[in-house]
């Protein structure tokens, strides 16, 4: 689909009802209001297009009905509070989960697809958990997500951002700490020459020496392949999103520019429950978490408190 | 001391028959999540194959040397290939429904046994094997079936070959991968679905291989063979830890030294009384198995 982009952002009322792989056909004429993103420019059609997604699990209703588009180049984010829906969202793109609608990659639908066939056609993933393989050494769960066939794995590119990774190749994976797995994660979808990454809470969990890390190491990625980014951590969306979409119970609530967003105190209140975007780049102070209820200064919550995690 | 050794090298011989069985369907639990309750069948499957071959209708196979050989190696293919069509035809269309699973290989699990008698009869049938492993040697004045070291042997390979196919191959790293997170394997753009096939067909294997030597151990076959030998199977397969090939191997030598020994020191048949306790005191202690995996 070639949607044009978009020059502000939109916060739907109620989402489309059945939005259509091309612009609903409710879609004013002058306005873009309930189309997703198109935020890699007029000319560059989206990479990922994501219509009408629904999902449920076990009779309960968890994707209500998803839209989304992620750009061609550089990151887009998914935001929303906790139990809004990223993650179902993730793992209705990927096939993990049973679900129903549109999911176009680079234009050819994929909604039927095994997930494994969608993951050698170039998305890389990594998962809110890691997905690690812990009984495995950090080579081993690196050579498993090589793709025979598709071309030299890119293991230069990984050891030079994560030279420890190279350093810890026979280590058991399960007893890295939790930074160092999420690096493994990263690495496994930096290794083939995916079309897209999609990165579930990167930095979920860990102390903020590494999430600045794992920062820089997603924004060097989206120099080179398109990034979907699910984060909390406002201070990682705004430096690394062009782009966002929010959810809210299941649906796409709103989608723009990050900035735009971020920018906006009550827009992030509402979408996100943060009391403020925040303005700086990491410091505690400023990294806003969303999925709180609204706490007026976010490094008051605990989800901020659990940076702290892991080293 | 001569009782201890005779009893140590048959208890051994049977432990190394558990292996045959339970490695694969240790494999094929941990990293399918099946029961496969038609592995028994499996078993026989091999252990009818092997005894066909034998029984000369099979060309250039026979009772003896070479031919005996062709006979195991016929009668694994047999087992293998059976293993294959089940998982295939009986688990993959039922990938998304454990329970009909379960009672599809229950099914199978009678059907076989039944099959075999239908074909062939009820009652065991003597299986001829190479005059040279029908006798016995002597060690620290024990007289020890050679049939038994055969089977020992046999498990110490397939455990070995098992061993490096899991740490030096992809497909191994893929099952070793998929015993611990199977949807992570796909996510990686990984058919899982042939690494299950392929467990399926080394496990059959595995098992088929078990029926024909067990051939020998037994010196017959009989269509429930297989089937009464399962239980143990499973019981290994708890105490070893799930998708645990070590924990397996070491459970399998447990169980089959504790049945020999309380059958000869207590009274024949509290043997198998005897692994049900240690099992459960195995559990009380180390509710995960051997290998801390879980049951």
């Amino acid at each position: 689909m070639n949607t044009p982009a978009e020059p502000h952002a939109h916060t739907f009322a109620t989402p489309p009802a059945h939005p259509s792989a091309e612009l609903p056909a409710h879609t004013p004429a002058k306005s873009s209001a309930h189309t997703p993103a198109a935020p890699a420019g007029k000319t560059a059609p989206p990479l990922l297009t994501v219509r009408d997604l629904r999902v449920v699990i076990g009779g309960r209703h968890i994707l209500h009905g998803v839209d989304l588009d992620v750009a061609a180049s550089g990151t887009t984010a998914l935001l929303g509070r906790n139990g809004a829906g990223k993650t179902t969202t993730v793992r209705g793109i990927l096939g993990l989960v049973p679900r129903t609608g549109s999911v176009r990659l680079d234009g050819e639908e994929t909604v039927r697809l095994a997930t494994h066939a969608l993951v050698r056609r170039g998305v890389g993933y990594a998962p809110e958990d890691r997905g690690v393989f812990a009984a495995l050494t950090v080579a081993e769960n690196l050579r498993l997500a090589e793709r025979p066939g598709a071309g030299e794995p890119a293991y230069d590119l990984v050891h030079e951002l994560f030279p420890e990774l190279k350093q810890r190749a026979r280590q058991a994976a399960g007893t890295l700490s939790g930074g160092q797995q999420q690096m493994v994660a990263i690495a496994r979808t930096l290794l083939n020459g995916n079309r897209i990454v999609i990165a579930d809470e990167p930095t979920k969990g860990l102390a903020p020496k590494v999430v600045t890390e794992v920062t820089r190491v997603l924004e060097r990625a989206a120099e080179a392949v398109p990034v979907l980014l699910v984060e909390q951590n406002l201070a990682v969306v705004r430096r690394l999103a062009r782009h966002c979409a929010v959810l809210a119970d299941g649906r796409t609530a709103h989608h723009g520019p990050a900035a735009e967003l971020l920018a906006d105190p009550d827009a992030t209140r509402r979408l996100l429950g943060v009391g403020r975007g925040g303005h700086g780049t990491g410091t505690r102070a400023e990294r806003g978490h969303t999925g709180t209820t609204a706490p007026e200064h976010t490094a008051a919550h605990p989800a901020a408190r659990t940076a702290e995690a892991d080293a | 001391m001569s009782t201890v050794v005779l009893l140590t090298l048959t208890g051994l011989g049977l432990g190394a028959l558990y292996f045959l069985v339970a490695s694969g369907l240790s494999l094929i639990f941990g990293l399918m999540d099946v029961l496969n309750f038609a592995h028994g069948a499996l078993m026989s499957a091999g252990a009818y194959g092997t005894w066909w071959a034998a029984s000369g209708h099979l060309p250039g196979a026979g009772s003896g040397g070479f031919g005996f050989v062709l006979a195991v190696v016929f009668g694994t293919a047999v087992g293998t290939l059976a293993a294959v069509l089940l998982e295939l035809a009986v688990i993959r269309p039922l990938y998304t429904r454990p329970r009909e699973q379960i009672l599809a290989t229950v099914g199978v699990g009678l059907a076989v046994p039944a099959l075999l008698s239908a074909i062939w009869g009820a009652d065991a049938r003597p299986f001829l094997g190479p005059e040279a492993l029908a006798g016995t040697f002597g060690l620290l004045g024990a007289e020890v079936p050679l049939n038994g070291l055969v089977l020992i042997a046999a498990a110490v390979v397939v455990l070995v070959a098992l061993k490096l196919f899991l740490g030096r191959t992809r497909h191994g790293l893929v099952v070793r991968a998929g015993v611990e997170d199977r949807a992570m394997v796909t996510a990686l753009g990984i058919d899982v679905r042939k690494a299950f096939t392929l467990v399926f067909a080394i496990g059959g294997a595995a098992a088929a291989l078990g029926g024909a030597i067990g051939g020998l151990y037994f010196g017959s076959v009989d269509p429930e063979q297989g089937t009464s030998l399962l239980i143990f199977a499973f019981v290994v397969v708890v105490m070893g830890g799930m998708g645990s090939l070590t924990g397996a191997a070491l459970a399998s030598v447990a169980v089959g030294l504790v049945q020999q020994f309380a059958n000869y020191y207590t009274s024949a048949g509290l043997g198998d009384l005897a692994v049900v306790v240690l099992l459960a005191a195995l559990l009380l202690v180390r509710p995960r198995g051997l290998t801390g995996r879980l049951a």
